[in-house]
Formats: structure tokens, sequence, C-alpha cells
């Protein structure tokens, strides 16, 4: 059973934005998704997510002054749920075709309104059996650092593994090949990967 | 590290075939496993290469990580940076392919043409490997050590050993005794060669030096019907319970100008005193010396008067020859022709070692060995020519083991001794030598320059190394080979009878067990000799 998260609303060659379903249903920093287009499944890292009023010009304001919970403030205001929603932005690391797994980037952008899913713990597992996709996400310029970028996803990836500690070595060691003029990033990284 | 199979060790990142390729090791090898002097295998494309370890080093892919190293107590980031940032590097000397196809089975190894390409894998050569390039042990193969930090047996070929003279070199107490007497084992084992050992210091024929109260046997205590012991002092001989064959005595007859001249600086000839010596002999005949003995003043004077000699020369050359004559073994008339006493032992197969007792001065020794090595030495050349225009079968090798080398041949006297001649001569007449000595640099370049296979310990002067290492390709790899081996028992050797330079440890000489096997061996191949009778 594939979990749905939202649907796709905005997409570029290198990457998607999805609004959730429902609110702060986010996925994890780091976290493997998809979506498809036709007979093309392509896969995204999690690398931001917001939440926000729906209509740009509105902002929320501070609600909670009588209240006893932050809980409460959604209960006596039901019409909040509506007003703000949940986004998240994926860095394409790959797709599918078929069988087989290319971890660079596929021929067109994702469709606006494909639906977005989570990765199962088997497809993560396929995934990550290549380090080819660390390259995408070290060369990114985002708002979030690269290392914050790499780091959450090899943890994410690293959580399903048979081996975890024989994973994150190996990860570890292609980021040391591809960082091998670069070792202050290099041991950024590895720092956050201990984690 | 284990000896499995094909353990790898890294790629090819760089290289030349002058200089050797340099490998990167993998991140899992521990640079502290990988050791100077070890062979591997590298896997080309179209062939394998075989080579040896000469260099290893450290290397670090961002200088910062040489200027604030990674804290390495942490497991997970030593782990990952080994191999990958921070790597071992080694350097190695390719130096025969081994082909895979049936044609280069039959050929065998080949010496290196080209390297092999980028990232071509290396691993550990595996036995098999060190066994195609060195060859098994077989009738003509001998197992002389192992290389160094493998069980593999390392085989010489020694009826191909023999061919050529040799020398086995190394500073005092390395290990040149006990490899020779290894190597003679193996000679009398398995080449048709017969030896004849100039034994200086009692080594060889009967129990060896003596240390920590331990004696070592020597090669008529193993081999009785093969070895026969000659001696120039019985009395020692008999003390130290050698059964002895033969007793040599050197009639003055025997001695000839050429042995005087041999021995100018020892005896503080001058040059002049030589070539009276000379002019003496011919003037006087066999028997000059004996005569020169008790010559009168009278006589004296008319024979420099005659021959036009000055007066102090004479003096000179009479001191010397006095000296040896006083030499015990040196008589008017031998009783006995230790020549022709050589000779029937050799005929017979039989192998000839002779102790010189008491008399260890370099004198003695250069005297007897060259005096004996002359008339035995045109003996083979008579029987060589003779055999040559009759058609008839050449007399069966002969090989002349001696000690302090440069003494003999040194570049002052190596064009006047036989030795000299027989070294550059190379087999002409089926002769050749086995010289020891821990100064190879006495000894004169063009000699070294013929010596076919060498094998050399731990020297620790630079211009021995030099004239050891003249001439071979990848000098300056072996030198730091050389450099590294242990104070004692431990070796390089390389040169003809070996397909590429090998540092190995000798086969272990002196303890029961390794009598044993010297022994079973022998009977092994009397037994595989007799199904052929
Ligand atoms: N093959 C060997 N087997 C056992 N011991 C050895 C061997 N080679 C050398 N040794 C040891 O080293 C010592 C010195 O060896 P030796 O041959 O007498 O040195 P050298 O002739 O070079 O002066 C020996 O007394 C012995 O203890
Ligand atoms: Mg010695």
């Amino acid at each position: 059973m594939e979990e749905r998260l939202g649907e796709v609303i905005e997409a570029t060659t290198g990457e998607f934005v999805a609004q959730c379903y429902e609110l702060y249903r986010l996925p994890p920093l780091g976290s493997l998704v998809k979506t498809r287009d036709e007979a093309v499944e392509l896969y995204g890292i999690v690398y931001q997510a917001a939440t926000s009023s729906l209509e740009p010009g509105r902002r929320p304001i501070a609600r909670g002054e009588d209240e006893t919970s932050e809980e409460a403030i959604y209960q006596s205001n039901p019409q909040l749920l509506k007003l703000l929603k949940s986004e998240f932005n994926a860095l394409i690391v790959g797709h599918r075709l078929g069988d087989k797994i290319y971890q660079h980037l596929p021929p067109r952008p994702a469709h606006i309104h494909s639906f977005v899913y989570a990765c199962s713990d088997d497809e993560i597992r396929s995934f990550s059996q290549s380090f080819a996709f660390l390259i995408l996400l070290l060369n990114t310029h985002r708002p979030v650092p690269p290392e914050e970028i790499t780091g959450a996803a090899l943890r994410e990836m690293g959580r399903v593994q048979e081996d975890r500690h024989a994973f994150l070595v190996a990860a570890g060691k292609e980021l040391a090949v591809l960082l091998s003029d670069n070792f202050s990033q290099l041991k950024v990284i590895l720092g956050r990967l201990k984690a | 590290m284990t000896q499995g199979n094909s353990q790898r060790l890294g790629i090819v990142v760089a290289g030349s075939l002058n200089k050797g390729v340099d490998i990167r090791l993998d991140g899992a090898v521990s640079i502290e496993d990988v050791v100077v002097g070890r062979y591997v295998t590298i896997q080309g494309q179209k062939r394998r290469f075989f080579g040896m370890i000469t260099d290893v080093s450290l290397g670090v892919s961002d200088p910062k990580l040489a200027q604030t190293p990674p804290d390495v107590t942490d497991a997970f980031i030593a782990e990952v940076l080994a191999g990958t940032s921070t790597y071992g590097t080694v350097h190695v000397l390719p130096m025969l392919t081994i082909g895979s196809d049936a044609a280069s089975l039959v050929e065998g190894p080949q010496p290196v043409k080209s390297i092999p390409g980028h990232y071509a894998p290396v691993s550990v050569a595996s036995a098999q490997d060190i066994e195609r390039v060195f060859g098994k042990e077989d009738p003509r193969r001998f197992w002389i050590g192992n290389p160094l930090e493998m069980e593999t047996r390392l085989c010489l070929d020694l009826a191909e050993f023999v061919k050529r003279s040799n020398g086995i070199f190394g500073k005092s107490g390395t290990g040149k005794t006990f490899f020779t007497r290894i190597l003679l084992i193996g000679m009398l084992q398995k080449s048709k060669a017969a030896n004849l050992i100039f034994d200086m210091h009692n080594e060889y024929g009967w129990a060896g030096t003596w240390e920590e109260g331990k004696s070592v046997k020597g090669l008529k205590q193993l081999f009785p019907s093969k070895v026969a012991v000659f001696t120039l002092d019985e009395e020692n001989s008999r003390q130290r319970g050698v059964s002895t064959d033969f007793v040599v005595r050197i009639g003055y007859d025997e001695i000839e100008p050429e042995d005087v001249a041999l021995l100018r600086q020892t005896l503080n000839l001058t040059e002049p005193a030589i070539e009276a010596v000379y002019q003496i002999r011919r003037r006087l005949g066999a028997d000059w010396l004996h005569i020169l003995a008790d010559i009168g003043e009278e006589a004296a004077s008319e024979l420099v008067a005659e021959l036009n000699i000055h007066e102090s020369t004479f003096q000179n050359l009479q001191r010397g020859l006095a000296t040896i004559r006083r030499l015990p073994f040196v008589v008017p008339h031998a009783p006995t022709n230790a020549v022709k006493g050589i000779l029937e032992h050799l005929d017979r197969n039989v192998n000839v070692v002779l102790e010189f007792g008491r008399y260890r001065d370099i004198a003695a020794y250069v005297l007897v060995a060259n005096m004996l090595s002359r008339r035995i030495y045109a003996r083979y050349q008579e029987r060589t020519e003779r055999a040559m225009a009759s058609g008839a079968a050449l007399p069966a090798p002969l090989v002349i083991t001696i000690e302090e080398a440069h003494k003999f041949l040194n570049p002052e006297i190596a064009g006047r001794t036989i030795f000299g001649t027989i070294a550059r001569e190379m087999r002409k007449y089926n002769v050749t030598l086995l010289v020891i000595d821990q100064r190879p640099s006495g000894i004169d370049e063009e000699v070294m320059s013929q010596l076919g296979t060498k094998v050399t310990y731990l020297l620790d002067n630079e211009r021995d190394i030099d004239s050891v290492l003249a001439g071979v390709s990848g000098r300056s790899e072996l030198k730091s080979v050389l450099a590294r081996l242990a104070p004692r028992r431990q070796a390089l050797v390389f040169g003809h009878a070996v397909p590429m330079p090998v540092a190995f440890q000798p086969r272990e000489y002196g303890s029961a067990e390794s009598y044993k096997e010297f022994v079973t061996s022998e009977r092994a191949i009397q037994d595989l000799e007799k199904l052929w009778e």
C-alpha cells in the first residue's frame, strides 16, 4: 500500500514542489519520495518544507492568548485548517523506467497534480544501492545547505538498511572521493551522518 | 595479511616502465601489512604482470588533512577516510609478464616490455604465481629458501646456475658460509657439476664453526660418499676428529712465478722482484725454488750479475720466498701429488673440500688455491680441447669455491691469476667459480660483471653495494630492498639463474630437522635415478 502524501503544484527539471493533503503531514527532511509521469517514476529527496497561509497576502495572526493549549487554538478555529497549507520541495535524484533505476535527471519534469508518495523501505533499499545521486545533492544551491540535505538523506536511508554502519561507511567513502579536494565540507557531512 | 589466493591490494594509478608503477591501496588494506620485497601480480588487459614492491608511502587527497588532522579516534571517521582521503601508495617494479594462453605457458614468464594500464587491479602474488615464476622443486631446481614473508619455496635452477661463475656477498656474519653450504648440497644433488672448495676456515667439510656451543655438520658428514676432505694440516684435522681422505703437500717444484706474483703485496715484494722471479724461473728451470733455497753467496752473485738483477731486489725476493718455504705444507719434494688426487676424486664425481687447518693466513690460502686451481684448470683445458677435437663427451663441469675472493680478483692481479681467467672466459672449459666475499668493491669490475648470478646479504659500505648492483636494471629499487635486509639470514638473489631479483630467507641449515630434509631429498633423487638405470 502506497502512502500518498500530496500532489505536485510546481515542477522543473531538477525539482518539484508538492502540497500536502493534510496540514503538517510532511515527509521528513531527507526522505525519499516519488511521483509519476506516465511510464517514468521520478524520485526526489525532500530538502525543504514550509507551512504558510493559503493566500499569499494574508499572514496568520496570533490567536492563543486566551486558550489553555496549542491544540485548543485549532479546536476553537476549525477554519484555520482551510486557511493554511503545508508544502515541501524535493530535489529530483533519479528516475525509474521499468525495472531500472537511473540516478540522474529524468527526461521531463513532473506533471502538475501528479500524486506524490512516500517510498517504501524496499524502494529505499533498492534506490540506495548506488551513490551516484550524491553529486546531485552536493551541487545544489538552495536555502538549505547541501551538507544538511546530504546528511539528512543518508540518515534517512541508513534507517532502513540491514547493516546501517556498513551503509554509512560506504556512503562516507563515496563522499570522500567526491570531496577529495574539500576536506572541510566532508568533515561537516560525516559529522551529520553519525547522528 | 593472510596468504590467501590473489588477495587484492589496490589499483594502478601512475607509472613508467623505467621507474615502475604506483599502486593506490584499497581502504581495507592496512599499509603496515604491505612490506618492501613482497611480490604482487597486476592484471592488465592482455596479460598479467609480476613485480616486486619497492616502496611504500602515505598520501592525502587534500593538504588540509595533513594540516588539521581529523579526529581519528572517531572510528567511523577513521574508517571512512582510510583508502579514500587518506591512502597508502606502494611502488611496484613490474619485472615479468605471465601470459595465460597455451603458448606463453610453455614459454614461461617473459621480461616486461610495457606496463599495465590505469586502474589495473593489483593483488598479492599467490603461491601458484610464485611457483610459476620461480619453478617447483624438480630434478634441476633446488629449494634454497623462501621469498621474504612467504611460505612458498624459492627454487634455483642449479644446472643453469653452474654454467656461469657466481658470487655470494655480504658483510661478516650475515650467512654467506651457511648459504654456500646449502648451495653446495644443491649442486651435489642437482647439477652434474663437481665442486672443489678451498675451505679457509674449515667450515665446509667437517663440523663447521662453533657458535653458542653448537656445531654445524659439514658436507662430508651428510654425504660421506660424495665428499672427500683434503687437508693441509693433518694434525689439526685429526684433533678435530675429521676423517680425511688426503694430506696435501706442496713441493717446491710446483710453485711458479705467478704464484709469487699473486702474493706480491702480502709478501711485501717489489715490482722488480716479481720481474726477477720470472727471469730466474726461465734461467733455472722447474727446480728454481729449490735451487734458490740453498744457493751459496757466490752462486747468487753470479746469478744476479748474469740476469742483471739488483742486489736489493734479490734480497727482497729471497725474503719473500723464505716466507713461502716456511709454510709447513710446502716441502722440497711432495710425497703425493695433490693435483692428481683432486682430479681423481672429481672424476668420480666426488666433491673435494680442501681444509687449511691452522694455516689460515691469507698468504697460504692465496698460494694454495691459485697453484692448485691453475694446474687443475690446465687439465680441464686439455681435456676439453681433446674432447672437442675428437667429438667425445666434455668433462663434467667443475665449480671452484673461493673465499676472500678480492684477494685473488682485485684489479691489480685479476689479469694475472687463474681465477681472473676463469671468471672472464666464462665456461669455455667447463670450469666456473663460486666466489664469496665481504668486500665486493675490492673485486675487479670486469670480473664482477661476468658473474652470472649474485646472492647478496646486507652490505653497509656504499661502494660494496654499488659494485654488487652495478649494471642491474632497477638498481635503485634493489638498493632499497638490499638496505632493508635483516642483518642475518636474509639475502637478495638476482641474475642469470633467477627470472627476476628476489629477496629471500635462505632455508635453515644446522638443525637435525634440516639435515634430514637435505639428506632425504638426496635419497629421493637417487631413487629417481635408479628408475632410469
Ligand atoms: N641458513 C641459515 N640457517 C641457520 N642459521 C643461519 C643461516 N644463515 C645464517 N645463519 C646464522 O648466522 C650466523 C652467521 O652465518 P655465516 O654463514 O657464518 O656468516 P658469514 O659467512 O657471512 O660470516 C650463523 O652462525 C648462523 O647462526
Ligand atoms: Mg663465513
